[in-house]
C-alpha cells in the first residue's frame, strides 16, 4: 500500500473543510472494509485519506433514531448496529435481515451504511433493500445539504453520484405501511458470508380485495448497478397477488436485468436465476406477516 | 507517524508509516505475534482482534484509522494466571489442531459469549461463520464454544 497523508477531523465541519481542500486527492474512510481493500491491490492511490471514525462519536452520524413515519440511519451507523437494533427489527425488519446477512460478524461490525452505498459495489445488499423501501440519501457539503433517491445515486459499476466536498450523512427510510409485506432473497450457492450471485428485494402493498397496491422490486449482481425491476412492478399492480401474477411478473425480469459472467455463475444463469428469484421474493413477501406500523414502540 | 492504542489494557504507541495494517502494527511494532495473517482480505478470521468491543478484521484496519482505541487481542484474553473458559474449552474439547486459525477463533468466540451468553448451536454457527479452519473441522469448534458457554454460566 502506499503511503498518504492520514486526517482525523473530530466534526464533520472539518471533515467537510478537509474535503474542500484536498478534493480529488482525498477519500473519505469510515469502516475500511472497501478502501483498504482497494489500496492494498492500488486501485486506489489518495494522497490523503480522512478518517471518519471521530464523527460518529461527536455529531451523531452513527447513530439510528425513528423520525415521524421514517427512521433515519446515520451514515456511519455500522451494519452491525443496523443488525442489532430492536427499532429497527421491530419497524423495517426487512432491513435488519437484509444486513444480517451481509458477509460476516466481524465486516459487520466494521462496514457502515454509508460506505456500503458510495462503494457503487453491485453485489451489496444494502443498497437494493434500500431501493425497494424506497429510501432517500442525504449528502451534506459545506454548501449545505442535498437529497435524492437511493436508487439515483448509482451510476455504474463502483460509480456513484457524490459531488465534490459532498459527504453522505444519512439515510431515511420511510416505514412500510401496514398493507405492505417484504423480503429480501439471496442466492447464495457457494459460501454464506459470498456475495449473492443474484439478489432481490421486494416489497409489496396491497388493497383489502387482496389486489396489489404498490410494488417495488430492486435486485443485486444483477448489472453493473443495482437494477429497479419496473416491468415487474407494472405487472402486478391492480392484479390479485397469486402465483400466477408472481410468475408474469418474474418472466419481465431477464429482459430488464444485465448480469456480469463471473465465479458466481455465467450472465445467461443470473438472468434466469433473476426471474426465479423474483417470483420467489414475492412470494415470501406476500407470505410474511404485515409489517408492524403503528403497533410497538409508539 | 505516532500512532497510540490501548492493546489489552496498556497505552502503547509506535511511530510507524500511515499505511500500517493493525495486525502489523500489533505483530511487529509491538510484538504481539498472536493474531495471525491469513487472507489479508478480511474473509478467513485468523486476524479477528476486538477494537472498541467490536468484532475487527485487523488485516483490512489501518492502525492510524483506529487511532485511541481500545484493542483486545488473544493475548488479551487470559486471566491473571489462568485461561479464559473458552481457551480452556478448546484444550479440552479438541477445538484445534495446527493452531493457526486459534487466536481468531477464540476472540470471536469470546465476543459471542459477551453478548449472547447462552447460545444455541445455530447461533454459534452463525457467529462463527466467519472464521475459517481448514484442519480441526467445525465440530470441535462448535462444541468448545457451547462447552465455554456452559462452563462461564457455571462459574457466575
Amino acid at each position: 500500500m502506499i503511503d498518504f497523508q492520514f486526517h482525523n477531523p473530530s466534526s464533520l465541519d472539518e471533515a467537510l473543510e478537509l474535503l474542500d481542500r484536498h478534493g480529488d486527492d482525498a477519500r473519505l474512510i469510515a469502516g475500511g472494509t472497501a478502501l483498504v481493500l482497494q489500496m492494498k491491490q492500488r486501485f486506489a492511490q489518495p494522497e490523503h485519506v480522512i478518517g471518519l471514525r471521530g464523527l460518529a462519536r461527536n455529531d451523531g452520524l452513527g447513530d439510528l433514531d425513528e423520525t415521524g413515519s421514517s427512521v433515519r440511519i446515520g451514515a456511519l451507523c455500522t451494519l452491525r448496529r443496523m443488525e442489532d437494533s430492536q427499532l429497527l427489527r421491530q419497524r423495517i425488519p426487512m432491513l435488519a435481515d437484509t444486513v444480517s446477512r451481509v458477509a460476516t460478524r466481524r465486516i459487520r461490525s466494521m462496514a457502515t451504511l454509508g460506505g456500503a452505498l458510495v462503494n457503487g459495489d453491485p453485489n451489496q445488499d444494502p443498497p437494493p433493500a434500500l431501493i425497494a423501501l424506497d429510501a432517500t440519501v442525504e449528502f451534506t457539503s459545506s454548501a449545505g445539504t442535498r437529497s435524492c433517491p437511493v436508487e439515483d445515486i448509482f451510476v455504474d459499476y463502483y460509480e456513484t453520484d457524490v459531488r465534490p466536498g459532498e459527504v453522505l450523512t444519512a439515510v431515511q427510510v420511510p416505514v412500510p405501511g401496514e398493507d405492505a409485506s417484504a423480503a429480501y432473497l439471496k442466492f447464495l450457492p457457494r459460501t454464506a458470508d459470498d456475495y449473492a450471485t443474484v439478489s432481490v428485494a421486494a416489497v409489496v402493498s396491497r388493497n383489502a380485495d387482496n389486489t396489489c397496491r404498490d410494488a417495488r422490486i430492486a435486485l443485486g449482481a444483477a448489472g453493473t448497478t443495482p437494477v429497479r425491476a419496473r416491468a415487474a412492478e407494472d405487472v402486478l399492480r391492480g392484479q390479485e397477488l397469486t402465483e400466477d401474477a408472481f410468475r408474469a411478473a418474474a418472466d419481465t425480469v431477464p429482459d430488464a436485468v444485465d448480469p456480469l459472467d463471473d465465479f458466481r455463475g455465467s450472465a445467461d444463469y443470473k438472468r434466469e436465476m433473476a426471474g426465479v428469484f423474483v417470483r420467489r421474493a414475492l412470494a415470501q413477501a406476500i407470505s410474511t406477516a404485515p409489517s408492524p406500523s403503528g403497533r410497538g414502540l409508539r | 507517524m505516532m500512532v497510540k492504542l490501548r492493546v489489552n489494557g496498556v497505552e502503547r504507541e509506535a511511530d510507524v508509516p500511515s499505511s500500517r495494517l493493525l495486525i502489523d502494527f500489533l505483530r511487529y511494532d509491538l510484538g504481539l505475534t498472536g493474531s495471525k495473517e491469513g487472507c489479508g482480505v478480511g474473509v478467513c478470521g485468523a486476524c479477528t482482534v476486538l477494537v472498541d468491543g467490536e468484532l475487527f478484521a485487523s488485516c483490512i484496519t489501518l492502525a492510524v484509522a483506529v487511532e485511541g482505541a481500545e484493542v483486545t487481542t488473544i493475548e488479551g484474553i487470559a486471566g491473571e494466571g489462568r485461561l479464559h473458559p473458552v481457551q480452556q474449552a478448546f484444550i479440552d474439547h479438541g477445538g484445534f489442531q495446527c493452531g493457526i486459525c486459534t487466536p481468531g477463533q477464540i476472540v470471536a468466540a469470546k465476543a459471542l459469549l459477551d453478548v449472547n451468553p447462552d447460545p444455541t448451536e445455530g447461533d454459534i454457527r452463525h457467529w462463527m461463520m466467519g472464521n475459517l479452519c481448514r484442519c480441526t473441522g467445525y465440530y470441535g469448534i462448535i462444541n468448545s464454544v457451547a462447552a465455554a458457554a456452559r462452563n462461564s454460566g457455571a462459574s457466575q
